[in-house]
């Protein structure tokens, strides 16, 4: 099996130096792109690829690129951004990757701004990744020493600066917009579309922003082709691998880079080593908190974008959540909407007041304190901060595991409110 | 003479590292959360009177400044302890025992999340999640991560940090 995302990451062994990294083929595809394969080119064969944002939204990225005005008449500057603000509660695979090989994500960064004609790069980074801030940094440096950053990058004519720029907190950070207004220096809100990014973004010029999983896939595509990066896929329709992940009361948590479309399944009981000792499955938010749970009925689906959104939730990150039968579902939800509550920018009015409406409605059922209308108020709330409601998908995606909460946990919320207090006897689940 | 500290006055130092970040922006009010970084790190924290000195050298408003300044969590408006706890306080660390871990530090330190200890060594804080979910639970203490924390390991811990 290809892991070629991964295939350099050796945890207990520091990354790979700019040299060590050449030596194993590394840079080849940024000397190839500029040395002859046209910015279209490079598009084209990304699209072709069938690569999908790893960030959770799952756009084509060959396509997003294609939005950005190319040739004479395109502004001067353009910028493209590394989103490495991995903020969604229970997603590690950015940090794997840059803290496991930050090269392969510098020679993604610099092939996506060669394919939009970018002069200039950031990489926009959460504070708390502080190891992966120092190799950053120290990596950027290597690179401009060797010349793949810079003026006139290897002698093609070709300009592009790399910058880093660690953030000061907020998940809200994370919404492509939201990083633009942060990146400005301003509030971290979203921004209305259209204009879409691609044609005004940062500082008003075009500018494209994607993962860093996304963009660490793009060296191994200009190398090896779009139909090599489909075949690594059990997918029918997403390209390449994907860096899945498994956190919760598993017997070995991780994160394993494994073809798009591997089931839920193998990755719950093969990889993950199945549920420890005594504890049942219960359920599973397949991509990150903001996605719709499923359970033990859906074992068997495939993770790929369509195949989770066919079963009701969404691939988002894929890295996944397990909930087991001995953690109480109403304080694992009232946690992932204390999040969202505590998160949400303020910027709209049904985001900033209802999350922390709902966010009390449910320490109250936690409590015992709660009543048959406070599930109604609840259900209420998954329709009125559900898509379309809201200026982002902060509020929706905060919707999206409690709907489903309600939907195969009711008999929890409905003991809850019966009994007056929480049958479970874990003794840390009530919130501080 | 003694000279007094006046935190409405920008350093030298302070104003070097403003302006390296200003030379790479398009206009001077895009540094502001640069200049509050810079701020915090040679300050500790980010006072009403910084706040001013920031909108001066930036030529904003100060309640602009402000607003900037209280909408991220990391950058503090009120003075932290000599070393600050960032607590992971969401979901796979909320499984995994966090509660066990908060309850544990405000036992052993008497104070709450926002608050510092009296002899100003801790001021513990909850963190969205740290993006290690697959050893959790997990918090930092200053820059440094640890991972699979345990109630009993919390004492050595914390004696690495006077």
């Amino acid at each position: 099996m290809e892991r070629p995302l991964t295939q350099h990451i050796h945890p207990g062994r520091p990354p790979f130096s700019i040299r060590e990294y050449e030596m194993e083929g590394g840079y080849a595809a940024v000397r190839r792109a500029l040395a002859g394969i046209s910015p279209e080119n490079v598009q084209q064969v990304v699209k072709d690829s069938g690569l999908k944002g790893r960030g959770g939204a799952g756009f084509n990225t060959g396509m997003k690129w294609s939005f950005v005005p190319m040739g004479a008449g395109a502004p001067r500057t353009k910028y493209l951004i590394a989103n490495a603000d991995e903020m969604e509660p229970g997603t590690f695979k950015d940090r794997m990757l840059i803290e496991g090989n930050p090269h392969q994500l510098i020679e993604g960064m610099i092939l996506a701004a060669y394919a939009i004609q970018a002069n200039i790069s950031y990489v926009f980074l959460r504070w708390a990744y502080r190891y992966a801030a120092q190799l950053l940094q120290k990596s950027i440096q290597e690179a401009y020493g060797a010349g793949y950053l810079g003026v006139n990058i290897l002698g093609s004519g070709y300009n592009l600066d790399m910058r880093l720029h660690t953030g000061v907190g907020r998940y809200m950070c994370g919404e492509e917009t939201a990083l633009l207004n942060a990146l400005e220096g301003k509030r971290a809100t979203p921004r209305a579309k259209p204009p879409f990014p691609q044609v005004s973004g940062l500082f008003g010029k075009p500018t494209i922003v994607n993962n860093v999983e996304t963009l660490s896939c793009i060296p191994h595509i200009v190398n090896n082709g779009a139909a090599w990066f489909k075949s690594l896929s059990q997918s029918e329709d997403d390209g390449g691998t994907k860096i899945y992940g498994v956190s919760g009361k598993v017997r070995s948590p991780g994160a394993w880079e494994l073809p798009m479309g591997v089931p839920m399944r193998e990755l719950i009981e093969e990889y993950a080593g199945g549920m420890k000792d005594g504890l049942g499955l219960k359920g599973v938010l397949p991509g990150g908190a903001s996605t719709d749970f499923l359970t033990s009925e859906h074992l068997d689906i495939k993770m790929d974008f369509r195949s989770v959104s066919a079963a009701g939730s969404r691939l988002g990150t894929g890295t996944m959540i397990v909930l087991d039968d001995a953690t109480c579902p109403v304080g694992f939800v009232h946690n992932l909407q204390h999040f969202f509550a505590q998160e949400s920018c303020g910027w709209c009015t049904p985001c900033r007041e209802g999350l922390p409406w709902v966010e009390k409605v449910l320490l109250s059922i936690e409590k015992g304190n709660g009543t048959e209308e406070d599930l109604q108020l609840l259900e209420m709330h998954t329709q009125m901060l559900g898509p379309g409601n809201t200026f982002c998908a902060l509020a929706p995606g905060a919707m999206e595991p409690l709907q489903s909460a309600l939907k195969y946990f009711r008999a929890d919320f409905d003991d809850h409110i019966k009994e007056k207090k929480c049958p479970y006897s874990h003794a840390d689940h009530l919130y501080r | 003479m003694e000279t007094e500290k006046n935190d409405s006055m920008l350093t030298a130092a302070e104003i070097a590292a403003i302006d390296h970040e200003i030379d790479l922006l398009p206009y001077k009010k895009a540094a502001v959360i640069e200049a509050l970084k810079v701020i915090q790190q040679h300050r500790g924290w980010v006072s009403d009177e910084s706040i001013a000195a920031v909108a001066d050298y930036l030529e904003m408003g100060a309640a602009e400044v402000d607003s900037v300044a209280t909408f991220y969590n990391l950058i503090f408006r009120k003075p932290v302890g000599r070393h600050v706890i960032l607590l992971c306080d969401s979901i796979s660390c909320y499984v995994m025992g966090y509660g066990r871990l908060f309850a544990a530090l405000r036992q052993k330190l008497s104070i709450g999340f926002g608050e510092t200890t009296t002899d100003q060594r801790f001021t513990l804080l909850p963190n969205a999640c740290l993006g290690c979910c697959d050893h959790a639970p997990s918090l930092m203490i200053d820059e440094t991560l640890y991972k699979d924390v345990t109630v009993e390991v919390l004492d050595e811990l914390l004696s690495n940090y006077q």
